[in-house]
């Protein structure tokens, strides 16, 4: 027998490898929304977004045959629902999660209706950058296999996390979504500050969903997020509105998705599915660790959540 | 300017109710199926449903297909629908392709849809004759123009298996499975006892996702067991299209289910356990069109087969299939037509060590104790619990 198999240490590389395959849409969706919220206004429509964005992405790239028009085109239909919802969710007294909910729903709907003739066609793939040529194992020669997406995630988080802190951009839309009434007095429209940070949130969540569809899993169904835009959503919050931060969560929320199925394939196999509920269990720890009665969030923007008048 | 009652004014009522009917409009238009106009003279309806779209490479697509074969039949015309929830969703589909498209025969093909949508509506509608894929009908409880129809699949996942013997150099394969139900374990169970009939030293690995559809949890578990050392993997999802793709991108080799997938894997597909739901649908109907009813008797209500009956077919085999392998495959699936293999034939111990099956006996494909299958043979890695 070759030495094919991996054994215990296929645990730690299924997981480095999940990491890397799997944390791409959960990172674009949370930078997205962190870019969002930073602005004060929610949006939990990046569901629908991020499956909107797997579809066309899907389409694009089969109906002309390069998977990078598929990325643009998904990311200019994440803006196209993003313009939605910032201009629903600011009319007056109109909520943001209802507005989000619904978009969820429109989203989603949109995309299974447009996807139908998408399910059984094979689209072509991103093309992946192979890091593991130095190793002569296979396994660790497919764990390095990374996407492109997932490189630019990770250099977008720090590029976030500096214009929030060092650019007048990112000041402005800082004072927004911490003090809209300061905002205003200098002179800014919190409309439009709020409108550009919603769409682009919107583009990048699209982007998200061209990973899931072009790169792992790969393809398009209508099973195809399986609530990762919600769970990025979360994540948001308790990475503390930190792109940076996000990030590192994202990477855990896509190692944790690799637990189960890893486990299972060395024998461990009791309580498969409290180990594939593992994302699940993360955050509702994280949230139980980090949340507190007697005080508020550290990092929340300030007018986050607030009602507009 | 904070108005601190809750007040609705009719602009805010309006804006309501046109929110409502949006909703309404885009939860029709994602279940929008094709309904051909009604039908009259001799000609006859037939109206088919599906749980899941109609080409996903998987159950329905089997389904679809099925129906699909049966364009070309004279005097036949057909509706379909796809994507409709097990819930009153369905009852509101059959109501229109029976009162809109003329619908005299009605082939329900999820599980789900049969109680109590199907019970029910059979009573409003004693004339038209219901079909639903799943074997549950039971004689004298439910009414008599409902008839039920399925197939033993696992015989074909006993062929793959023996394909999958011979394919295999590592001499480990895969499992994706959905849930730890007995239809599933009994194909775990088949898959290996007919990998194990080549060659005994042949073990499967079986993961089970928790869910019917969840791709990302699929692609995870094949890459799982591709680093293992798998080198064979098959699955018992809804839809196979991620595991066999991921398959083929790790270069190790697929066996397909449901229907056919080598498109997706032409390298290393070697065969699959396919529905031939074409034949079934068809002797429906021919026996129709020659007068025959469930309510007169001509259609006896329970359908069941496999091989013998057609209900079953193996996709073509890939490049990756020997000379041999074919040989012992055709060997085993005559012998599974000619009645000679039974493929649950004692002694068979479960993989705990017990005897689930005691030595000597022999369980046909129709023994109830198959149906309620709650253990995997020797062989399998993996546990129902």
């Amino acid at each position: 027998m070759a030495s094919e198999a991996l054994g215990w240490w296929g645990i730690p590389l299924a997981i480095l490898a999940g990491t890397l395959r799997g944390s791409a849409p959960f990172l674009f969706v949370s930078l997205g929304e962190c870019l969002t919220e930073k602005s004060g206004k929610i949006n939990l429509g990046l569901e629908g977004t991020l499956l909107m964005g797997a579809m066309s992405a899907y389409a694009v790239s089969y109906l002309t045959g390069s998977p990078w028009l598929g990325v643009i085109v998904a990311g200019i239909a994440g803006m196209f629902l993003g313009v939605i919802h910032g201009w629903l969710s600011q009319q007056p007294r109109v909520n943001d999660v209802a507005v989000g909910i619904a978009m969820i729903i429109f989203g989603s709907g949109l995309a299974f209706f447009l996807g139908k003739p998408f399910i059984q066609p094979s689209a072509p793939q991103l093309p992946v950058i192979s890091l593991g040529a130095w190793s002569q194992m296979p396994q660790v020669q497919s764990a390095l296999q990374i996407s492109p997406l997932f490189l630019a995630g990770v250099a977008i988080a720090p590029l976030m996390q500096w214009f929030f802190r060092s650019s007048r951009w990112g000041l402005l839309v800082r004072a927004v979504g911490d003090s809209p009434d300061a905002a205003r007095a200098m002179g800014i429209s919190i409309f439009k500050v709020r409108m550009a940070s919603i769409v682009a949130g919107s583009f990048l969540a699209g982007i998200g969903g061209a990973s899931l569809s072009l790169f792992y899993p790969g393809s398009w169904s209508e099973r195809i997020s399986s609530g990762q835009g919600l769970m990025a959503v979360a994540l948001v919050i308790f990475a503390r509105w930190s792109p940076v931060q996000c990030l590192y969560a994202s990477l855990l929320f896509g190692g944790a998705q690799a637990i189960g199925p890893a486990l299972q394939s060395v024998g461990i196999d009791a309580y498969y599915y409290l180990f594939n509920a593992s994302p699940y269990i993360l955050t509702l720890i994280i949230m139980i660790v980090t949340c507190s009665p007697k005080r508020t969030l550290t990092g929340a923007p300030g007018a986050l959540g607030q009602a507009q008048e | 300017m904070r108005n601190p009652t809750f007040q609705v004014t009719r602009r805010q009522m309006v804006r309501g109710l046109l929110a409502t009917g949006a909703f309404g409009l885009t939860v029709k238009l994602s279940a929008c199926g094709n309904a051909p106009t009604a039908s009259g003279g001799d000609t006859l309806t037939a109206g088919f449903i599906y749980v899941g779209p109609k080409d996903d490479y998987g159950y329905n697509q089997a389904h679809a297909e099925g129906r699909a074969s049966l364009d070309g039949m004279d005097g036949v015309k057909t509706s379909e629908e796809a994507s409709v929830p097990e819930t009153n969703a369905v009852q509101e589909t059959i109501r229109s392709m029976i009162d809109l498209d003329g619908a005299t025969a009605i082939f329900a093909t999820s599980f789900g849809y049969f109680d109590p949508h199907v019970l029910a509506l059979a009573q409003d509608f004693p004339e038209v004759q219901f079909f639903h894929c799943g074997g549950l009908y039971q004689e004298g409880v439910h009414p008599e123009n409902v008839g039920s129809y399925f197939g033993y699949i696992d015989e074909a996942q006993y062929v793959a298996g023996v394909v999958a013997a011979h394919a295999s150099s590592s001499k480990r394969l895969g499992f994706i499975a959905a849930k730890p139900i007995p239809q599933v374990l009994r194909n775990v169970n088949s898959f290996t006892l007919g990998a194990r009939s080549i060659d005994p030293s042949v073990t499967t690995q079986v993961i089970f996702t928790g869910d019917w559809a969840d791709p990302v949890r699929e692609a995870e578990a094949a890459n799982s067991m591709a680093d293992q050392g798998v080198d064979v993997l098959t699955c018992h999802v809804d839809s196979p299209k991620v595991v066999i793709e991921t398959a083929e991108r790790r270069g190790i080799f697929a066996s397909g289910y449901h229907a056919n997938q080598a498109e997706l894997a032409p390298q290393g597909y070697l065969t699959g356990a396919e529905w031939d739901w074409s034949n079934v649908y068809n002797n429906y109907i021919t026996m129709m069109q020659e007068g025959k009813t469930l309510m007169n008797g001509g259609i006896p209500h329970l359908v069941r087969g496999g091989f013998k009956d057609g209900f079953l077919k193996l996709s073509p085999y890939g490049p990756g299939v020997s000379a041999s392998a074919q040989e012992a495959a055709e060997a085993a699936k005559a012998q599974l037509i000619s009645g000679e293999l039974v493929i649950y034939k004692g002694e068979i111990k479960d993989n705990q060590g017990k005897v689930a099956i005691a030595g000597g006996k022999e369980l046909g494909q129709t023994a109830v104790e198959l149906e309620q299958m709650n253990w995997l043979a020797e062989g399998v890695m993996g546990s129902v619990g």
